[in-house]
């Protein structure tokens, strides 16, 4: 058994953990260490061979995997370590443990970044019934084995869930020669973004049916068919309306969970709407060493957003090593009218810097008031041509007001018109 | 043509304790079965539940062999490392009808040596059990039941059996049998031809295909359909006994199990059904399990659900245990009736069969050497860190955790492929050491289990299947 100290130790090497390594070590931090369970680092981003990253952070498209190159050689350059094939068990009290084929090593550190990322929901999550063949896949498995693996899974597609991954998934799987049958979701509007509608589904003519589920699963071995049925307002299936589709494969895009197992194993306390710690605007935790970032904190549609969020974690975490990080009273963030969740769920009255809330709207809509409001008075307004669900707004409130605070803050959506 | 003393056919519960009993005697025994594993059908899809013969009905074949075996449980979980946890179970009466079948239970249980099958009154058994619904009028406690792995049960019992030199072969469909002057003489299988002396149909479910091979079936088998949940470990509610409902004549009802890898499993359903091939979950089962689960345990929380699962017993009608040594076709030992109480009763079954067989003459010499025990795959989770530092230091392979939602190291995935009976599909793999039994549901170590599979069998991972005969995990392009 080893033991080893750093200052900063981040777990996980997906654009999270590299974006916090990096700007831990450039707010001097002095021993940064990533622990990542890969061979290598990049996280899902290395098989998100796709376009469309970086277009906010670097003014360019890339590929998922050139974005996370970008990253990584910037956190080399920083001077962070990167320890591979590792695993982190458990987090206790200033010390994580882990293990690798040399053994279990204790990393004792002055700050923690959680950064280990998500996982998809399952189709045991949803509760669909019918037989257990193979040939059931989640989206984001399926794009491992195509992408990384050079695998094909299936020909005769079909893909519950319009998340960016199931969408993602239908293109690619139509350029490897596949079938992509129908995209089926549940709800009246789509999950994921509108760009990968228009360039995933529409420009492959993919079908895409809202308020649609899978009610039925046949095969006995192998995928055979799945049976699909509009849903009703109340989200119930309309049994007489139902349609038996053969396949081969049925891909699963249906919610990304954060997944926050070691941060339990270390009491961090979760929210229970995103799933990830509780945090304030430095990214701190229930345990004032332990910071959290990227998906595993709440999920992101964008990468751009992951990797500012992040180098903040980073950075706050490197301050806390060295008992720099300010501290102040906090007041709680509050999902108001239209609004799923803030993130994040407190604010601490510490003028240093504006502090941006992220959020999700609850249906979608045009001509869209976001607003923000602390104790009678308005901290930020925006107004927006479109906003929908699958899309993570923010709001920005200038230092000084964060300085001022006295009261929680509650965040609202006015929609001009709904849809849907 | 391959030449065996004996052969059974069918490797779940029955199969293998048989051949595990046979094992100690000098005699070929070969156990073939359809399926891709050991463990068969209802076996491994069973609820694990290992109780007294309380609910029995008085007097039958069936109460006496799993009486008797009953007592046999925990001697066999020690020898062949087999998780096993004496919780004890929980009736809790919830209705005026229910308090009038108590009675009738306890007079039942008594009768059948049960004297520890007991009446409580409500505050003790909320005391006991805090999660029950708090408007139960009291419950029936039966000490004695235990849940055990029925997995690893019958894995362990296999790996022991082939250590002991019984012969398995997967993936082997029986498609007939040849008798000659009344007695057997050959099996026919999708692996080619198997001369057998005797010939022991352990088939479960399809016991009745079997059995007419050789004209001595004068009754139906049909699958009595359950359906499950299993609950994730981080489910708030958890039970620290079995809760079961108050037993009807026909189904001990819904049950609520902690099992022996801290996951709850809840249910089944019992719905007779006629294709035999039906695994199938359905709406209403699954909310008839839900709902009837909620009255006794109100804080269950379906949604920490990770999977849910279809057993299929085999319904015999005419019921009850039927253990036929044939006159017409000698050689032929036929094993019909074995429901949902055959996990329990498997190990005494096997004793009472051996000793039917020597009856119809049967010659058996003990062997010297027999090994005994069988020790369980070393699991990496749940260790101190020195523990896993050590283990690590034996195999590095220990180090490198594969499923992340278990803690399931490689280590342990290479030994449930490499060992005697290893496992041969991702089921397979997960059944023994659980990889792809979490959260995830192997989304994550998925495609690692089907590179490490291929790569320990050497095969292409085209050929690597979930389960079963044509069950490919892969595209394989029409082949």
């Amino acid at each position: 058994m080893k033991t080893i100290e750093c200052d900063v130790v981040v777990v996980g090497a997906g654009p999270a953990g590299l974006a916090a390594a990096e700007a831990a070590r450039l707010a001097g931090a002095e021993r940064v260490l990533i622990v990542e369970r890969d061979t290598r680092a990049g996280g899902i981003l290395q098989q998100c061979i796709h376009p469309g990253f970086g277009l906010k952070m670097f003014g360019e498209e890339l590929t998922g995997p050139e974005y996370a190159g970008r990253y990584q050689e910037r956190a080399d350059k920083a001077g962070v370590e990167l320890m591979t094939c590792t695993t982190a068990l458990e987090l206790r009290d200033r010390e994580l443990v882990c293990a690798n084929s040399d053994g279990i090593l204790n990393v004792r550190f002055g700050a923690l970044v959680l950064a280990m990322g998500c996982r998809e929901r399952t189709r045991a999550n949803l509760v669909i019934p019918g037989a257990r063949p193979s040939g059931i896949y989640t989206a984001g498995t399926a794009q491992k084995l195509i992408n990384l693996y050079g695998d094909k899974v299936g020909r005769e597609i079909v893909i519950l869930g319009s998340g960016d991954i199931g969408m993602i998934m239908a293109r690619r799987l139509t350029l490897e020669g596949a079938h992509v049958k129908a995209v089926v979701e549940l709800l009246p509007f789509l999950a994921g973004l509108t760009r990968n509608k228009v360039q995933c589904l529409d420009d492959f003519g993919i079908p895409l049916l809202l308020s649609h589920t899978v009610i039925d699963i046949d095969g006995v071995d192998r995928l055979t068919s799945v049976t699909i049925a509009p849903v009703d307002e109340k989200r119930r299936p309309i049994l007489d309306k139902a349609e038996k589709i053969p396949c081969d494969t049925l891909l699963l895009s249906v919610g990304l969970i954060p997944e926050n197992e070691l941060s339990r194993t270390g009491g961090i306390a979760l929210s229970p709407i995103t799933r990830g710690p509780l945090v304030n605007q430095f990214k701190q935790t229930s345990n004032p060493a332990v910071f959290a970032c990227g998906n595993v904190l709440h999920v992101n549609d964008l990468v751009d957003h992951v990797s500012v969020e992040s180098a903040e974690a980073g950075r706050c975490a490197a301050l806390f090593a060295a008992n720099r990080l300010p501290s102040a009273s906090a007041f709680s963030t509050v999902a108001g009218p239209g609004i799923r969740y803030v993130c994040p769920q407190t604010v601490v009255a510490d003028g240093g810097a504006d502090v941006t809330l992220f959020f999700r709207t609850l249906v979608p809509g045009r001509r869209t008031v976001l607003r923000c409001v602390s104790g009678g008075k308005e901290l930020a307004r925006k107004t927006c041509i479109r906003t929908s669900p699958g899309t993570m707004e923010s709001l920005v409130i200038p230092k000084d007001a964060v300085a001022a605070l006295n009261d929680s803050i509650e965040v609202s959506c006015e929609h001009g018109e709904v849809l849907a | 043509m391959l030449r065996t003393d004996i052969l059974i056919i069918g490797a779940g519960a029955v199969g293998t304790a048989l051949a595990r009993e046979l094992s100690k005697f000098k005699v070929k025994v070969l156990v073939c079965d359809k399926n891709d594993d050991v463990g068969g059908d209802a076996s491994k899809s069973c609820s694990g539940l290992t109780s007294t013969s309380a609910t029995m009905p008085v007097g039958t074949l069936e109460c006496k062999i799993r009486t008797i075996s009953h007592t046999m449980v925990d001697v066999l979980c020690r020898d062949l490392d087999i998780p096993i946890i004496h919780c004890g179970s929980i009736a809790p009466v919830l209705t005026d009808d229910q308090m009038a079948q108590v009675p009738k239970l306890l007079d039942r249980a008594w009768q059948n040596g049960v004297w520890d099958y007991e009446f409580l009154p409500r505050e003790e058994i909320l005391e006991m059990e805090p999660t029950l619904n708090p408007e139960i009028k009291g419950g029936i406690y039966s000490p004695r039941d235990s849940q055990i792995n029925q997995f690893l049960m019958v894995v362990a019992e296999a790996e022991n059996a082939a250590e002991n030199g019984v012969e398995f072969m997967l993936d082997c469909e029986v498609t007939g049998i040849e008798t000659e002057d009344g007695r057997i003489r050959r099996v026919i299988t999708t692996k080619g031809e198997i001369e057998a002396g005797w010939v022991v149909n352990a088939a479960g479910l399809h016991c009745d295909e079997i059995a007419k091979m050789v004209g001595e079936c004068d009754f139906t088998v049909h699958p009595r359909k359950g359906e499950f949940y299993v609950l994730g470990h981080d489910t708030p509610v958890k039970v620290k006994h079995i809760i079961s409902s108050v037993p009807t004549p026909k189904t001990r009802g819904v049950l609520v199990i902690p099992t022996t890898d801290d996951n709850l499993i809840v249910g089944p359903t019992a719905d007779d059904v006629e294709d035999k091939t039906d695994r199938k979950t359905t709406r209403d089962g699954l909310e008839e399990v839900r709902t009837k689960a909620l009255e006794m345990v109100p804080g269950l929380c379906f949604g920490d659900t990770i999977t849910q699962f279809v057993g299929a017993r085999p319904a015999r009608v005419p019921e009850g245990y039927n253990i036929l040594v044939s006159e017409k076709a000698k050689g032929y030992v036929g094993i019909s009736g074995i429901r949902s109480t055959g996990l329990t009763a498997s190990m005494a079954l096997a004793k009472y069969i051996v000793h039917e067989m020597q009856g119809a003459g049967l010659a058996l010499e003990r062997k010297v050497g027999w090994i005994r025990t069988r020790r369980g795959i070393v699991k990496f989770a749940g260790k101190s860190d020195a523990e896993k530092d050590a283990l690590i230091a034996q195999n590095p392979l220990y180090g490198k955790i594969v499923c992340r939602c278990e803690q399931v190291t490689e280590a342990e995935i290479v030994q449930a492929i490499r060992r005697p009976v290893g496992a041969r599909t991702l089921d397979a793999v997960k059944r023994r050491v659980r990889a792809g039994m979490g959260r995830c549901q192997s989304g994550f170590c998925g495609p690692q289990v089907i590179a490490i599979i291929a790569r320990e069998l050497g095969v292409s991972e085209y050929d690597v299947r979930k389960r079963g005969v044509a069950a490919y995990m892969l595209d394989r392009g029409g082949k």
